[in-house]
Order: structure tokens, then C-alpha cells, then sequence
């Protein structure tokens, strides 16, 4: 069964893509292609230029591409730093064996530096256990956490469903943060408000093909839902 | 990290001090039991109820028997009834941390007690020679179990309780028609049958407080040269204090009547060596993360499966060094050895000292606590001359306690969270 059919988009430095469509119309499913987490049967992915294969979630990886999942995947019972760093630990090596000293200090001053140049300031200490965080504040770990390590391009799905409005808008000012830094952001979001507030283009999906095209402030709520629900055929400008 | 934001949970060395400075000694006082009870009630409880449980046990226990359970000699024995437990718990909280249980590693150490004792009475093995093949085949034991899960996914829970049958079935084939094994041996019998001398056990006392002082003042200074929060030094004067208190008064009240007993620096040792892998290194910080949420382990790259292979393994080592233990104090290898409420009492140690069923919560300090609690408890009923079916209840009774508190603790983060 094929899931996705011709659904082209690009994603530049600087710039925030949402990805929308009704449930069941392939956008986890894009997401995962370009993640490594699925790969794709047919296709191709150029990044900075050149052709790519990802094949999984380490290739995405190397080349700066970073995923958030729904279910945010942070562990509870550790804080902040020690969740940001989770698999890459700073260590000492001065003992010759497989047992590895952590360097705790320099974990916490980078994690400390990553959070205030994202401005995620509502955190009373970076030592605080992630279970002890709201909602926004988890999902501002989260994305913190991907953007760490040289990321280029931040794939984020449904960052907001889970969230209440002030939360929310935390988390939206991050987005616009990334793309301040120079990261390609990729969000996936059913909530138009929100869609047409931060993205810079976005693409519509629909049963597994590319519906439309908007580039921002090129659509008005009713077109993007037109787009979505394949209401009306629409004229999609960002197609050519 | 101002003091507005203090109206939230958690309570770091960076919040106290930065009550301490703001708010002076009468504020700071009332506001940090503001900021613990918060604590309490979102359910990060941390050692605080054992502590207090200890108190209650030996003051109770203490008045029964006209404080004959306090005296230098019964606390004596108390640390060599404890030291074979508290080995063995280290293994179950390591395993408890990942989320699962061990429910083998009182056949593990009935069955390389019964090799030690066959090895070196029957084969005339050296000493070490047989030690070194009893925890070989403890590690052993532990890494087939652990693999075992982490491969065919079998619960670990029914992996180890089919061990607990076999590896008890082949201890009492070891062990053949003669049953037990009289392990006369000097070197084995002087590890829970022997006392530093006094001067060695000051020693070990000043030098734990100085360890403790040395180590955490450079920390403070290192984070302060690093930019970072650090405590002020009156908080690590205060801590300082107090665990130098404890050590001195220790060594103090054993030296009273024979002296520290090896087996309890033994113990002491493994505790403090275990405690600096599970939250100073790598492979520590795996453990708790692959018990807090397997998903997120796994996505971070973590080889959940060698992690819970190396868990098992050092739960059969530790099994074995409790092993080990227990034979020296019983200088005998028996059928009886790692039965009946060896198992029980060694997981109660570790549920008992704080460390959470529920995976990824806990610390190996609790087997030590829990292990205090246990062998309190048996040693004062034993002074109340108490049978051992009031043993068994009481012990019960407490393991219930502690589990309860446990899943109430949970429930409370759950309720605090987001």
C-alpha cells in the first residue's frame, strides 16, 4: 500500500514549514521518512545541495537533522542536563576501561548556555527533575535537547497538542527563536491558528499527496481548510 | 534562579543558598520546610522515611530491652548480621533501578556458598583459588538470566524465579548426601569473624570525614570557578559535621567492644563503590535512564540490552559476595544456606531503604538503610525473645509498609507532574 505520493517540500535555513492535513494523511508518516525512522521505498532527499540517503534515525542524525516526537521522549526520573545530554554524555577518560566518569560541570554549563541563548528562562534549575516540569517547559527541554548538537534541521510533531494557551505560546516564541538561529524548522500541526501564525510556507497534505502550497500570508484560514478537507479544488500558487 | 521562583518544587543546593542569603537564619528556616514538605507531598521522598523508621525501631527496641539492643556489643553484632544482606541488596536495588527483579539471588548465594565449601574442603582448593570461582559463577549466573530477558523477553521476573528453583536444586546436588559443609578455613572465617584493630578503625573514621569534606569542597570550588551555582560553606560545613558525627560515633561505639568488623568495611566499601558507578559514570546514568522510560533510552542510543545484561550479572556477583559473607559468619556451607527468608529480606532491604519498584528512582544507599532496618528489627525480637513465626509477621508487616508508601509516593508525582 502506498502511503505517500508525490509529496515534495523543501525546508531552507531560516525558516519555519508546517505541515497540515486531516488525520491518516501522511504527515507522521513524511516526518518518519525523513527522520530515518521509516525510510522511504522511492524518493530522494537532497540536503545542503547534494543527494542524501537516510536510512535511519543515526543517518538523519549525522547530517543535523533532528527529530521531537509526540510523546517528547525525555526521562521522568533525571533532570534537565542529564536528559539533554542522554547517549552523549561529556566524559573523563582517565580511567582505561569501559566504565566512564561523567563530567557534570561542563554538561551543566552547556545545557545552561543552550537554554539561555533559546531564552528558556522559566526553568527554576537546570537540576530540577524532568517529572517536576509543566507541560511547555518539558516540550522546551525536549526541542532544547535537538538543537544541541549542530542541528540544521528540526522536524517537530504536534509540538503543541498537549498544551495549555500560555504554554503554548512559549513554545511558539522557541520556533520563532530557531529560525532566529538560522535552523530549518519542520512543524507538524493541526491548530490553523497557530500554523498561520508561524510559518513561513505551508504544505498540505492530503490521503498521502501534497494538496497545496502556501507561502506565508498567501492563504486565508478558510483556503488551508479548503485544502485539507479537498473541499473545492484550489488554485495553489506555491505549486509551480 | 532568583527567590520568586521558589514557589515551585524543588528544592536544589541553589535554592537553599539562595534562601540562606536572602532571607536570613528565622526565613530560611521556615521557608526551606515549606519548600520539603512541598517535596514530600509530590512524592520525592529520598531516604527521609527509613531514617525516621530507624529511630522509632531502635528507640523502641532499645526501651524493651532495657537498652541492651543499643549496647556496643549488640550493635557489633548487628553489622555482621547485616553485611550478607546488604551485599545482596545492592544487587536487587541495581536491579530495581532498571525496573525489574531478581528473584534468584538466594539460590545464587546458597549455590557458590556450597562451591566455596565443596572446593576447598573436598578438592583442597587454595582460598582464593575458590572465592574466585564462587563469584565467577555468581557473575555467571546473572549474565545467562540477564540475557536470557534481554534476548528472548522473557519477564525477568520468571526468568529469576525459575533460577531460584534450579540454582537451588544444583546447590543441593553440589553439596551431595552430606548436606553441610564445615568451612574451617582462617582466611575465609576472619572476613565476618574478624575486627580491625582500633587504631585502624579511627583511622577508616577520620578518613571517610575527610574523604567526604575534601571531595565535596572541591567540588563547590570547581563549580564556583566554573561559573556555576554552588552551595555556601556553611551548608557543607553543616554536612561535613554531620557525617563526621556519624563516622566517629560509630567507629567510637564498635571500637567499645571488639572493634569495626571487617565485614561491615566490606560492605561499607562495596556501598560506596556502587553508589559512585550508579551516579557518577556512564553505564550509572543508563541505569536510571533505560528504568525511567525504556523508549526514551533506546532513541538516545543507549544498548538497552547490554545494559540490563550488565545489571544482571553484577546482582549474581553481589548475590555471590553475600554468598561469600554468610559462609564466613556461619563457617559452614549448608542446604539451608540462601533459603527461607534470605531471598525476602534482601529485596525488603532495598524496598525498604527508598529505592522504588517502579524503576529509575532510588539509590544504593538504601540497601545499607534497609538493610539496617531488617536486621534491627530481627536482632531487637531476638532480644525479646521473640519465635520466629513474630519474625516473620513483623517483617511482612513492614515490607508492606514500605511498598505502600511506595506506590502512595508514586502516586503523588504523578498528581505534581505537569
Amino acid at each position: 500500500m502506498k502511503a505517500l505520493t508525490d509529496v515534495d517540500f523543501d525546508v531552507y535555513p531560516s525558516e519555519v514549514v508546517a505541515l497540515c492535513g486531516d488525520n491518516g494523511a501522511g504527515k507522521s508518516t513524511l516526518v518518519k521518512c525523513v527522520a530515518g525512522t521509516h525510510p522511504p521505498d522511492a524518493g530522494k532527499i537532497f540536503f545542503e545541495g547534494r543527494e542524501v540517503k537516510i536510512s535511519s534515525p543515526h543517518d538523519a542524525t549525522r547530517l543535523g537533522i533532528e527529530t521531537v516526537y509526540q510523546d517528547l521522549a525525555l526521562c521522568d526520573n533525571l533532570d534537565v542536563v542529564q536528559n539533554m545530554y542522554l547517549g552523549r554524555e561529556a566524559v573523563r577518560r582517565f580511567v582505561p576501561f569501559a566504565v566512564e566518569p561523567l563530567s557534570e560541570r561542563e554538561m551543566e554549563k552547556q545545557s545552561l548556555d543552550v537554554l539561555k541563548s533559546l531564552r528558556v528562562t522559566t526553568l527554576m534549575s537546570v537540576r530540577a527533575k524532568v517529572a517536576q516540569l509543566s507541560g511547555g517547559q518539558r516540550q522546551s527541554v525536549a526541542i532544547s535537547k535537538a538543537v544541541m548538537w549542530n542541528s540544521k534541521i528540526v522536524l517537530l510533531d504536534e509540538p503543541t497538542a498537549a498544551l495549555g494557551v500560555a504554554q503554548t505560546e512559549q513554545v511558539l516564541a522557541l520556533i520563532a527563536r530557531l529560525r532566529e538561529q538560522g535552523l530549518g524548522v519542520v512543524v507538524i500541526s493541526h491548530n490553523l491558528a497557530e500554523v498561520l501564525d508561524i510559518a513561513d510556507r505551508i504544505v498540505v497534505l492530503r490521503l498521502g499527496r501534497r494538496a497545496a502550497t502556501f507561502e506565508r500570508g498567501e492563504a486565508t484560514p478558510d483556503d488551508v481548510v479548503a485544502a485539507i478537507t479537498g473541499s473545492r479544488m484550489l488554485k495553489a500558487s506555491g505549486d509551480s | 534562579m532568583s527567590s520568586k521562583d521558589l514557589t515551585s518544587a524543588q528544592t536544589s543546593p541553589d535554592e537553599i543558598a539562595a534562601v540562606i542569603q536572602e532571607r536570613g537564619l528565622r526565613g530560611s528556616i521556615r521557608t526551606l520546610t515549606r519548600l520539603g514538605l512541598q517535596r514530600v507531598r509530590q512524592g520525592e521522598l529520598g531516604p527521609l522515611p527509613v531514617i525516621l523508621g530507624l529511630i522509632v525501631i531502635a528507640l523502641y527496641f532499645g526501651s524493651q530491652t532495657s537498652w541492651v539492643f543499643l549496647n556496643a556489643r549488640n550493635m557489633s553484632n548487628l553489622v555482621l548480621q547485616i553485611a550478607a544482606i546488604g551485599a545482596v541488596a545492592i544487587g536487587i536495588v541495581l536491579v530495581l533501578l532498571l525496573g525489574e527483579i531478581d528473584l534468584s539471588v538466594g539460590s545464587i548465594a546458597g549455590l557458590t556458598s556450597a562451591i566455596l565449601g565443596v572446593l576447598i574442603v573436598y578438592h583442597d582448593w587454595p582460598w582464593w583459588l575458590a572465592i574466585i570461582v564462587m563469584l565467577a559463577v555468581g557473575a555467571g549466573i546473572g549474565a545467562f538470566q540477564g540475557a536470557w530477558f534481554a534476548y528472548f523477553g522473557v519477564p525477568a521476573f520468571v526468568v529469576t524465579l525459575a533460577g531460584y528453583l534450579a540454582w537451588q536444586g544444583v546447590q543441593l546436588r553440589v553439596l551431595g548426601s552430606n548436606g553441610t559443609v564445615n568451612v574451617f578455613e582462617p582466611h575465609i572465617d576472619k572476613i565476618a569473624g574478624s575486627y580491625l584493630p582500633t587504631y585502624w578503625g579511627w583511622a577508616l573514621g577520620v578518613g571517610v570525614a575527610a574523604v567526604y569534606a575534601a571531595a565535596n569542597l572541591l567540588k563547590q570550588i570547581r563549580r564556583r570557578r566554573a561559573g556555576l551555582s554552588s552551595q555556601p560553606l556553611v551548608v557543607l560545613l553543616v554536612w561535613t559535621t554531620i557525617i563526621t558525627a556519624i563516622s566517629l560515633g560509630a567507629v567510637g561505639y564498635l571500637n567499645d567492644y571488639a572493634g569495626v568488623p571487617t565485614a561491615g568495611v566490606i560492605m561499607l566499601g562495596l556501598v560506596f563503590f556502587f553508589a559512585w558507578l550508579t551516579t557518577r559514570t556512564k553505564f550509572g546514568r543508563y541505569i536510571y535512564a533505560v528504568g525511567g522510560n525504556v523508549e526514551a533510552a533506546r532513541r538516545a542510543g543507549i544498548n538497552v540490552r547490554a545494559i540490563r545484561i550488565w545489571v544482571f550479572t553484577l546482582s549474581g556477583l553481589m548475590a555471590a559476595v553475600g554468598g561469600l559473607i554468610f559462609t564466613s559468619r556461619l563457617t559452614a556451607a549448608s542446604t539451608q544456606t540462601g533459603t527461607g527468608t534470605f531471598l525476602l529480606e534482601a529485596i525488603a532491604a532495598a524496598v525498604i531503604g527508598g529505592t522504588s519498584l517502579f524503576g529509575g528512582r532510588g539509590s544504593v544507599w538504601s540497601a545499607l538503610l534497609g538493610a539496617l532496618v531488617i536486621g534491627s528489627v530481627s536482632n531487637g525480637l531476638d532480644l525479646m525473645s521473640q519465635p520466629p513465626e513474630i519474625k516473620y509477621m513483623v517483617e511482612g508487616a513492614i515490607l508492606l509498609v514500605a511498598v505502600t508508601v511506595d506506590a502512595i509516593a508514586r502516586r503523588g508525582r504523578e498528581a505534581a507532574g505537569r
